[in-house]
């Protein structure tokens, strides 16, 4: 039974303090949505979560073990969808998704379903360049879909660009992930179909107001 | 190591859909040695003096060119946060990169490096001395020129401030480079002069991956 | 903020010592250029133009020494996450180009009576003056950033990439020399230099050290008062109620 929990979670960024005494806890199978203002520090929790940022204080914890003792095994079990769609205009669709897949040892065989989840087969062979956003968007969602071994989904703002088919689809392998006992943190301001996920309001940890 | 091979293997996909990187990095490299008779005149005396000098230093340049690009394009379209989340160690992705660099861009140099000697009246005692320590050299400058490109990522001049950070840092790769050929012009030995270069390029393969990590990680924070 | 407490403390300590370093320059750099321009005795080669050498020496210790204490604050900023070791390391780093200029200017006015050319590709001073362009590399790089905490860290990196090199850099400097020209007409290393010529130099020697510690406490207390205003600045916009702002990176369009 996996858990992943932090603990008086501290931000710092670019000498700003974005959020102080964050906790959340998520267990095998739960959804975590991630909702609060603007700059109230979803993009950097999520950042947090994947390891790109450490804590300025607090600990993040994967089965009561702390990241920092063992960050290559937490990589590996991440899977991370940011703004930034990282589809090379030169490869093909195929060609993109194909070498994360082998990257991450799902194999080649993963990204024809992976492309079909969301809707995108019919453009395998065509290069990222000639993509629409809302289609970049849907291959690298597909990524999330290569990647089986990933215990924990990250996801920031992933319905930007997406129509209503795209979100639609994005609920299925979201809850097919769920299903097999994986866990996604989302941070959106759009509705997504998730049952039964936790609500994290980011408002609640902003600093207090200091009067100057 | 089949991550790596995997990784080195988009690079090269990469580089051959861009197109002729590899093509015009050679070309700069005749081109810049071509400029000196020009400079300094066409008697074959002077050039068979310089040239060991100039070819060295062309190198140098060339092998700037392609290093802004090592990092940034994979900065800007988010695929190097997804490299960093492999289970590769970054170390190994900074690797696979310096080694797609060299092969783009040293190992080119290393075959156009004779024909311009001759061209420069270069003594054909040096030939086969330039060729070994262009084959040491080049990788130093790969390694290191590394370093500087993800040190720059996301600044607000890239280009011109990584040739300030890289070529001071180049200064005794070239010293060795030359040295070892003049030697082997003037018939002494070069043994010294490549082990020296070789050892570069060992500790240069320790230190520079680790520093071209931590630079790419604190790049992404 | 918990951050802030260090700086608080530095303030205080610096604050007190300012008058003390402040002073104590002004007589050692009194005192030794006193004893070296007027109380020296002329070299028997070079003359009166031998005294020089009481800025060039003296300039050219400390353009090794700010790197070093340069390189030791980047260690500590980046193993410790310290922000006053960073704060450290960007101070010092001007003060230091600015010694290596000057030991570069005087050296170069050394040679002019000694070698007759304004530049001598000595091996001392090419070392110098590929120090020189580290210093610029360093300055460059934390200036390159929207971020100052990000140009500072990437800056850390630097200077220990360039601290591992300064060694490198001499023994190949060095090595080039030698092949290229007869050993340096003048060296000042060995015993042979008397002690009305060694109290001056080291009586600069010291005199530029507390130099570089008070101009360095005063640029650390800078930067830590424009770190205040800056997070008093955020805060005036975060109260503003316009809620326009993207949260971290930009989102990606086409293209």
């Amino acid at each position: 039974m996996n858990r992943f929990t932090g603990h008086d979670l501290d931000c710092i960024r670019g000498e700003r303090l974005v959020f102080t005494g964050l906790r959340f806890e998520l267990a095998q199978g739960e959804a975590l949505v991630l909702v609060g203002a603007n700059g109230s520090g979803k993009s950097s929790l999520l950042r947090l979560m994947a390891g790109f940022l450490r804590p300025a204080r607090g600990e993040l914890r994967w089965n009561g073990a702390s990241l920092s003792e063992d960050p290559e095994g937490h990589r590996a079990r991440i899977c991370y969808v940011g703004h930034l769609d990282a589809v090379k205009p030169v490869l093909t669709v195929a060609e993109n998704l194909g070498f994360w897949a082998e990257l991450w040892g799902g194999g080649l065989e993963s990204v024809g379903p992976a492309l079909r989840a969301f809707g995108v087969d019919h453009l395998a062979d065509v290069p990222g360049r000639f993509l629409s956003a809302g289609q970049k968007r849907r291959v690298n969602l597909a990524r999330m879909a290569v990647s089986r071994t990933a215990a924990l989904w990250l996801l920031d703002e992933p319905t930007t660009a997406l129509d209503r088919a795209g979100v639609a689809a994005l609920g299925k392998v979201l809850a097919a992930h769920r299903g097999r006992g994986g866990m996604a943190v989302v941070a959106t301001h759009s509705e997504l179909p998730l049952d039964g996920s936790k609500l994290l309001d980011l408002g609640y940890f902003a600093m207090a107001e200091v009067p100057v | 190591m089949t991550r790596l091979a995997c990784i080195l293997g988009r690079e090269f996909r990469l580089a051959q859909r861009h197109g002729m990187d590899s093509v015009l990095v050679v070309v700069f490299f005749v081109l810049a040695v071509v400029l000196f008779p020009f400079g300094v005149g066409p008697e074959p005396n002077i050039l068979a003096r310089i040239a060991a000098g100039v070819l060295w230093v062309a190198a140098l340049f060339a092998t700037m060119l392609g290093l802004e690009r090592l990092f940034q394009a994979d900065y800007e379209d988010g695929s190097l946060e997804l490299l960093m989340l492999t289970p590769l160690p970054l170390e190994g992705v900074v690797l696979a990169k310096v080694a797609a660099h060299w092969l783009t861009t040293g190992l080119p140099l290393l075959i156009a490096a004779p024909l311009l000697a001759a061209i420069l009246n270069m003594n054909v005692a040096g030939f086969l001395v330039l060729i070994l320590a262009l084959l040491l050299g080049t990788p130093t400058l790969s390694l290191i020129g590394t370093v500087g490109a993800a040190l720059v990522l996301g600044s607000r001049r890239g280009g011109i401030l990584l040739s300030l950070l890289v070529l001071p840092l180049y200064i005794p790769v070239l010293i060795f480079g030359v040295s070892a050929v003049d030697a082997a012009i003037g018939g002494f030995g070069v043994r010294a002069q490549l082990l020296i270069l070789g050892a570069f390029l060992l500790a240069s393969l320790a230190l520079c991956p680790w520093a071209a990590a931590a630079a790419l990680r604190q790049a992404l924070e | 903020m918990h951050r802030f407490a260090n700086p608080n403390r530095f303030m205080q300590i610096s604050g007190a010592l300012l008058p003390w370093t402040a002073a104590s320059t002004v007589l050692l750099v009194a005192a030794g250029l006193y004893l070296g321009l007027f109380r020296a005795p002329p070299d028997y080669q070079q003359g009166e133009s031998v005294r020089i050498m009481y800025v060039h020496v003296p300039t050219s210790w400390m353009a090794m020494f700010c790197y070093t204490f340069l390189a030791g604050s980047a260690a500590v900023g980046l193993i410790w996450k310290h922000p006053l070791a960073d704060l450290s390391a960007k101070a010092a780093a001007p003060i230091g180009a600015c010694f290596t200029l000057l030991a570069l200017a005087t050296g170069s006015l050394w040679g002019k009576p000694m070698w007759g050319t304004w530049w001598e590709w000595d091996a001392r001073l090419t070392s110098v003056l590929v120090l020189f362009f580290l210093y610029l590399g360093y300055i460059a790089l934390v200036n390159a950033f929207d971020d100052p905490t990000r140009g500072v860290r990437a800056g850390s990196i630097l200077a220990l990439v360039g601290f591992v090199n300064v060694p490198i850099i001499k023994f190949s400097v060095d090595w080039w020399n030698t092949l290229h020209q007869p050993a340096s007409v003048f060296r000042m290393d060995g015993p042979t230099i008397h002690t009305s010529m060694l109290i001056p130099l080291l009586l600069m020697g010291v005199g530029f050290t507390t130099y570089f510690f008070w101009v360095w406490m005063l640029r650390v207390r800078t930067e830590i008062v424009a770190g205040k205003i800056r997070a008093h600045r955020r805060r005036q916009v975060q109260r503003a109620p316009v809620d326009f702002a993207g949260d971290g990176r930009a989102v990606s369009t086409e293209g």
